[in-house]
């Protein structure tokens, strides 16, 4: 987690939006803020209708009712192509052209003047690592470069917000965390950035504040930490792994199956880790290994939503 | 296990829909058509009829004979007489038998494939069978050689039907000439001069008739990046963009047209350097015809794509449309051929207003401003097909 949003003020405000397709509600009078520099995790299961949130801030899903409000005022569709910079999950960019022909033809086509495309087009492959790729075409690059074009071509015209949808599927974990890096670059600028993601370790790592968005609800949004206490708590669970089964129940630790693994729930683990591990000693167990086991986003969400991310 | 892979093609071809078109109903589809075009009998369709003139200038009771025996022909539609134009564009006149001047120019036109004229003194010379038989004059449209050996034979056919009725003893073995041995023999005179002989328009004739079809299957072609762009979403991001999608599709209609306009001039030019065909001297026409025939088969292939979920099914129905198209509006068979139904039917198809706007430009050389009808429903077409690719396009806007 990185620095809190503090008392900046919401770039975007997202008012009670409800849609509908047929009988699914695909919204729910749904409602959260994204701050001014801030990165936003937005988390949900699968249908959950995280694109269609992103899709109704870009004005592509027209709500049935409910408001998109950017910098304080209702959202018209100039200020969106001018405010916010889209960055789909699917590598939307021309595979035959090279990678400065694509930066180039975006960039126009997010408004960036003509004499600013040069420069604007060497800053984006500068900074998405492609300079000695440029005169490549795109279908030659790998998961990773591409999706660095990807997110580079959403953001050639300075917008103010940035909205990615799953921006690290399918790539490495090396590229993963150079996109990160270039998201953070982003967000020191200035940038506020709102990304869904399947990957909770990313959310928890890269986050400063998490919504989680179930069956069309925002039920529940705030910092990891604040997340944790209003959920699952601060509580740990301390697991030991000991040489031979444990003969003899011991109250308020958990056995698993084979009786070498003892995990008991602590809200202090200096002050009841050692009277846990005389207790394990006295049932005649040798303690091989500790492990301290925090509370998650994986079961904040699991305790939000009764299910994993991904079902 | 063979078993197995049966049940699951099986399973597969029933749920597929467009794979039992494909097996199923295109091969019938493609056999009705042709069957249509060349068999002219099939589904309560008239037989193709050959249309012709003939002009009566010996009017003698053999000629007569002759004319009659023709019209008993069933394949041939003949033609005596012309409408009198009224000075001032009012309502044609009374029609008048049909003289030589005007069966030529309705032959140099392109209105008839062929006229026969019976010369005077025709009847004089026919009580025997030699070199001395004066020959029917054929007037012919090179553009439609079936039709002009249609006719002749045809002609022979009712010619050798008035003989057996007069009893006219024939024998072929005084004959040194076997056009003079035939029952009615006959001169072929090509209306334009020699120059209408002239390859190069036949050339000009293919190279109309594939441009016309293969402008269809490269804007289907181009259409079809819209599908490909919707995959990508490339075209979300497009929209995103705030371009709109009325901008998106002019784009892509400009594209497709420019490109179609691209591919027909390399074609003539091609045939103007490897098959001489006369391009400079047409280049008006031609630049004409070509940008309303693109601009009509950009537009159809948008509307194609619009209407089309996916690439796949983009491709299997283009290829029907066009390829049906494309054999009624005369792109693989001269349309004349064709049963009145089909050729009526070719009226509703691109190919044929391509089609016949160069073939006026290259065959006829008729001026500029005849082009005036192929441009306008070319033009109509490409006005119809945009409004209704932009009413199908709204799926893909906002929500």
């Amino acid at each position: 987690m990185t620095g809190p949003a503090g008392a900046r003020s919401a770039v975007l405000s997202v008012r009670a939006a409800f849609k509908a397709f047929g009988s699914v509600k695909a919204l729910d009078d749904a409602s959260f803020e994204l701050i001014e520099g801030e990165r936003l995790g937005l988390l949900g299961p699968n249908g959950a209708g995280k694109t269609t949130l992103l899709r109704a801030i870009t004005g592509r899903v027209r709500l049935d009712r409910g408001a998109i409000e950017l910098f304080g005022h209702e959202a018209n569709d100039a200020e969106r192509h001018r405010s916010i910079g889209v960055v789909p999950q699917e590598i939307a960019i021309y595979p035959l052209l090279t990678s400065r022909e694509n930066l180039q033809v975006f960039g126009r086509l997010h408004g960036v003047a003509p004499r600013e495309i040069p420069e604007r087009v060497e800053w984006a492959l500068a900074w998405t690592g492609l300079a000695d790729r440029a005169r490549r075409p795109v279908r030659e690059f790998s998961g990773g470069m591409k999706r660095r074009l990807n997110l580079a071509c959403g953001v050639l015209h300075r917008p103010r917000i940035v909205l990615l949808d799953e921006p690290t599927v399918g790539v490495d974990p090396q590229s993963r965390e150079r996109i990160y890096d270039m998201l953070e670059e982003l967000r020191a600028g200035g940038t506020s950035i709102l990304l869904t993601t399947h990957h909770l370790e990313e959310a928890e790592a890269r986050c400063d504040r998490i919504a989680i968005l179930d069956h069309g609800r925002l039920i529940a949004s705030g910092t990891l930490r604040e997340l944790i206490a209003r959920t699952v708590g601060q509580a740990r669970d301390v697991v030991l792994s000991v040489d031979r089964p444990l003969a003899i129940p011991l109250d308020g630790i958990e056995v698993s199956a084979d009786g070498r693994r003892l995990t008991a729930r602590v809200e202090d683990v200096g002050a009841e880790l050692p009277g846990i591990l005389t207790r394990a000693r006295g049932a005649g167990c040798a303690v091989e290994d500790v492990e301290v086991i925090r509370q998650g986003l994986h079961e904040v969400f699991l305790h939000l939503t009764g299910r994993e991310l991904r079902e | 296990m063979i078993a197995t892979l049966l049940r699951i093609g099986r399973i597969n071809l029933r749920r597929d829909r467009a794979a039992q078109i494909m097996v199923f109903a295109v091969p019938i589809a493609f056999f009705s058509i042709f069957a249509m075009i060349f068999g002219g009998r099939s589904g309560g369709l008239a037989a193709p009829r050959f249309p012709m003139a003939v002009v009566d200038e010996d009017r003698s009771d053999a000629s007569r004979d002759l004319i009659a025996a023709l019209r008993l022909e069933s394949d041939l539609t003949v033609r005596e007489s012309v409408a009198v134009a009224v000075p001032g564009g009012g309502a044609p006149g009374a029609p008048r038998p049909l003289d030589r001047a005007a069966a030529t120019r309705m032959v140099h036109d392109g209105e008839l494939p062929v006229a026969i004229i019976l010369p005077p003194g025709w009847h004089t010379s026919q009580s025997g069978i030699g070199g001395g038989r004066m020959r029917v004059q054929v007037l012919s449209d090179p553009a439609e050689p079936m039709a002009r050996g249609a006719v002749i034979g045809l002609l022979q056919r009712a010619g050798a039907r008035r003989m057996i009725r007069s009893l006219v003893p024939s024998s072929r073995a005084d004959s040194t000439d076997d056009q003079f041995g035939l029952p009615v023999p006959a001169q072929v005179f090509d209306v334009a001069g020699p120059e209408r002989r002239d390859s190069r328009r036949m050339i000009a004739y293919y190279a109309a008739a594939i441009a016309a079809m293969f402008l269809l299957f490269s804007s289907s072609s181009g259409g079809g990046t819209l599908l490909d762009e919707q995959d990508s979403s490339t075209l979300e991001r497009l929209l995103n963009t705030g371009l709109g999608m009325t901008r998106v599709l002019a784009g892509k209609w400009l594209h497709i047209m420019l490109l179609g306009v691209l591919q027909v001039t390399v074609m003539f030019t091609w045939g103007m350097i490897v098959f001489h065909l006369d391009l400079i001297h047409h280049l008006a026409g031609f630049a004409i015809m070509t940008v309303c025939s693109a601009a009509a088969a950009a537009a159809f292939g948008l509307l194609l794509a619009s209407a089309c979920r996916t690439r796949q099914q983009l491709q299997g129905i283009s290829t029907i449309v066009i390829l049906s198209m494309s054999a009624v509006g005369g792109s693989m068979a001269p349309r004349f051929i064709m049963s009145p139904a089909m050729q009526k039917a070719g009226v509703f198809t691109f190919n044929a207003w391509a089609l016949e706007g160069y073939l006026k430009v290259f065959w006829y050389e008729k001026p500029i401003a005849s082009l005036a009808p192929q441009v306008g429903v070319l033009l109509g077409l490409t006005a119809i097909f945009l409004i209704l690719t932009r009413w199908l396009a709204r799926r893909w806007e906002s929500v």
